[in-house]
């Protein structure tokens, strides 16, 4: 007898919707240095476990313990806690500059700016990323200066991209950020592709892929894996777990894979997982992750677990679909104040010098809004002209475009 | 030369030219191609710089660019024209816009190699002509051969572009002229004049049609297979056509097309793709923009009809030399 019973469809959902407690004691942390470091040419096969696991430094005492502690000096440290500290001011005032209604739309990154900022240390002059609009900071703690960052965000008549790409959507090759597309995913496989040609050119430099945790579901995302697993591309694929996909919670991605970072075991690719709000651990996690891609023993897909504390953009209100709360609930801490306590429990810092910092920063930030501001904002002064926009589509101007252009009367 | 061993000679050189051409795609590398487009160049070249990839045409288009953006020229194929909607997206919101959205911080030049439009029994998924939904793009270029010495320079040209160019190859022509007769028996390339293509390194520059027939009642534009219909057709019955091949339609020689049309006063479009927003549409806009005082009867098209590509009909559906040689008939009693 055939069983009748008829079929129903599984949706996954949230543990909690606005109005209820926030509720994450379905994430298992683990101990704090408790997760094992392997030696950087470990056959993923042997190191499955790390995929499900959370590699983290800090512990809740603020203390770096474990075999991933030490990859950076106090000094570097500091100057770390300044990249984070610089993104969240920046992001402050962008934001702000957006409501005050001098660009169109922004995106922050609050609460997820030890992801970008310490992955940047560990790459070095002429390796790429292929990031996507939350990884600002590896431009800040790439110096690249952010007057620039703001003329693009105002569409000024200063603006290195003329006014052409939506706000933060950079680009800069000199400074290894290639050019943020806006779309979701398409650029994960390019940066499997930029590898691939470092290694067919024989030269010394990587990549890195970045992706959220919506976007894995997207078929980009698996074709980067075949071709990084076929290939072992010298790439190291980012996925930035930040819960959430606009409204749209991590499980709906996630599937019933257990995390993200299962993901690449499949394609037999080295898979770790780590604290994404803990700054020594991702800085450990992608520099043994780079010095695997740079010695040609092929790719490392890392997962961020970290949260998205702020809007997904300034389109968007989270407390239509997540409770207010849920991010002060978050356990995994702020990255900002972990790296500010860990740096006070080793002595080399104190409240009244981070206050200080702080005022410093703003001062800079400030500064830089000035000076950009002088080139014009999205809707009063300087702006990328007319003319401008027909160039560029080609390297030669087409005649079609030519005569376009005429019509124009530009 | 068949337009094959021309391709495959096109790619040849370049790469001995230029060290950053790498050529890739499914079946490329140790096999050649399923057209054997590549025979040979893996063992010429080594197994980095012409290799066999996974079935992923959105993997193969986007590794592309980010190879392009390294600074290599990755010359890719992908099996059938038919075969590149999963790319779709990677060709058209990436390759055709990074200069652009970058501010030429990065550029992708790239050519994206396929062979396209039916006459061999392919069925729905191995006969299509999707050219007009490449030059509905901004930033890409489309280009279309009808011979094998056009496909050889044309190919080197588009690997020395800077810029992305979807390279279409009438997969009808790989073997020989073919004039709409499918009744009769194949022609080869062997002895036809544009069969005979040199060894060595040329091009042909894009952005510039050619006059294929010289003649004063009627102006056919074509490409590709079409353009060999067009010349058998205008001889079979005997009107004087003038028939253009675009050979590149983006971007577009107008003033080759301007300049016929004002002569003949009567303009025909000819493609084998599907009438309804068909690349078609485009010419007869721009020719009516510009010739409309010129003309003495009003644009004909003759296309694919607006139907998936026919298995056992497909000599139904193909634009042959019955159709066109009618409309030709009807054009100039109009």
């Amino acid at each position: 007898m055939i069983d009748a019973r008829r079929l129903s469809l599984y949706v996954p959902e949230p543990e909690v919707r606005p109005g209820n407690k926030p509720d994450f004691s379905h994430v298992t942390i683990p101990k704090a240095g408790s997760v094992r470091r392997p030696d950087i040419d470990a056959d993923p096969e042997s190191i499955r476990d790390l995929a499900f696991s959370i590699i983290r430094v800090l512990n809740r005492d603020g203390e770096a313990v474990g075999p991933w502690a030490g990859s950076l000096t106090n000094e570097e440290l500091m100057e770390g806690l300044k990249h984070m500290m610089l993104l969240r001011t920046f992001d402050q005032r962008m934001l702000m500059a957006q409501r005050q209604g001098k660009t169109s739309f922004y995106m922050q990154h609050l609460g997820e700016e030890a992801v970008s900022c310490a992955f940047r240390r560990a790459l070095a002059p002429g390796d790429m990323n292929f990031p996507t609009y939350r990884q600002a900071g590896l431009l800040i703690a790439g110096g690249y200066p952010m007057v620039e960052m703001m003329n693009q965000i105002y569409s000024n008549d200063a603006d290195p991209l003329k006014g052409r790409q939506l706000p933060v959507m950079y680009s800069s090759k000199e400074h290894g950020f290639f050019s943020i597309s806006g779309n979701l995913g398409t650029q994960f496989v390019q940066s499997v592709g930029w590898a691939m040609a470092s290694a067919i050119k024989n030269d010394t430099k990587i990549a890195a892929g970045w992706i959220g945790d919506g976007s894995t579901a997207e078929s980009d995302f698996h074709a980067a894996l075949v071709f990084a697993s076929t290939y072992r591309a010298p790439v190291i694929l980012n996925v930035v777990n930040n819960q959430w996909a606009i409204s749209t919670f991590q499980g709906i991605a996630r599937g019933g894979s257990g995390t993200f970072a299962a993901r690449g075991l499949g394609f037999g690719i080295a898979s770790l997982r780590v604290d994404g709000n803990d700054y020594l651990a991702v800085h450990a996690v992608a520099k043994w992750a780079a010095e695997r891609a740079r010695s040609n023993i092929g790719p490392t897909l890392i997962e961020y677990v970290t949260y998205r504390v702020g809007a997904h953009s300034t389109s968007d209100d989270p407390s239509a679909y997540r409770p207010k709360e849920e991010s002060e609930a978050w356990p995994l801490g702020d990255p900002v104040i972990r790296l500010k306590n860990h740096l006070i429990r080793i002595g080399t810092w104190s409240d009244e010098r981070h206050k200080q910092m702080e005022a410093e920063i703003r001062d800079t930030v400030v500064a830089a809004q000035k000076e950009a501001e002088r080139h014009g904002t999205l809707h009063s002064g300087g702006r990328p002209s007319m003319r401008d926009m027909f160039e560029g589509v080609y390297a030669e101007m087409p005649p079609h475009l030519k005569r376009q252009r005429q019509k124009a009367g530009v | 030369m068949t337009m094959i061993e021309a391709i495959r000679s096109a790619i040849d050189v370049s790469m001995g030219h230029d060290e950053s051409v790498v050529v890739f795609g499914e079946d490329v590398g140790y096999f050649g191609g399923v057209f054997r487009c590549t025979q040979g160049l893996q063992q010429k070249y080594g197994k980095t710089r012409c290799f066999d990839t996974p079935i992923s045409e959105s993997g193969i288009v986007g590794t592309a660019i980010g190879m392009a953006s390294y600074g290599l020229k990755p010359c890719i194929e992908i099996q059938f024209a038919d075969y590149m909607y999963p790319a779709y997206d990677q060709l058209t919101q990436e390759a055709a816009r990074l200069r652009y959205r970058s501010n030429g911080d990065f550029t992708c030049p790239m050519v994206v190699r396929m062979p396209t439009g039916g006459g061999i029994f392919g069925g729905q998924t191995h006969s299509q002509s999707p050219e007009a939904l490449f030059t509905h793009v901004c930033g890409l270029q489309v280009v279309v051969p009808s011979n094998p010495y056009d496909a050889k320079g044309l190919l080197i040209a588009s690997i020395e572009n800077p810029d992305p160019v979807i390279f279409l190859e009438p997969k009808r022509l790989y073997n020989g002229p073919f004039d709409g007769h499918h009744e009769r028996p194949v022609t080869s390339w062997a002895g036809h004049a544009l069969g005979d293509v040199p060894d060595d390194y040329y091009s042909v520059p894009l952005g510039k049609a050619v006059v294929r027939r010289e003649g004063s009642a009627v102006t056919i534009l074509a490409y590709g297979t079409m353009v060999h219909v067009a010349e058998a057709t205008a001889e079979e019955v005997g009107i004087d056509a003038e028939v253009i091949d675009l050979r590149t339609l983006v971007p577009l020689d107008l003033d080759t097309i301007l300049a016929s049309v004002k002569k003949t006063g009567r303009c025909m479009v000819l493609h084998e793709a599907t009438l309804t927003s068909g690349f078609g549409a485009e010419l007869v806009s721009l020719v009516q923009e510009h010739c409309f005082y010129h003309l003495e009867a009003p644009i004909t098209r003759v296309a694919g009809w607006d139907t998936p590509y026919p298995h056992a009909q497909e000599w139904d559906y193909f634009p042959g030399p019955a159709r066109v040689g009618q409309a030709l008939r009807d054009m100039m009693e109009a």
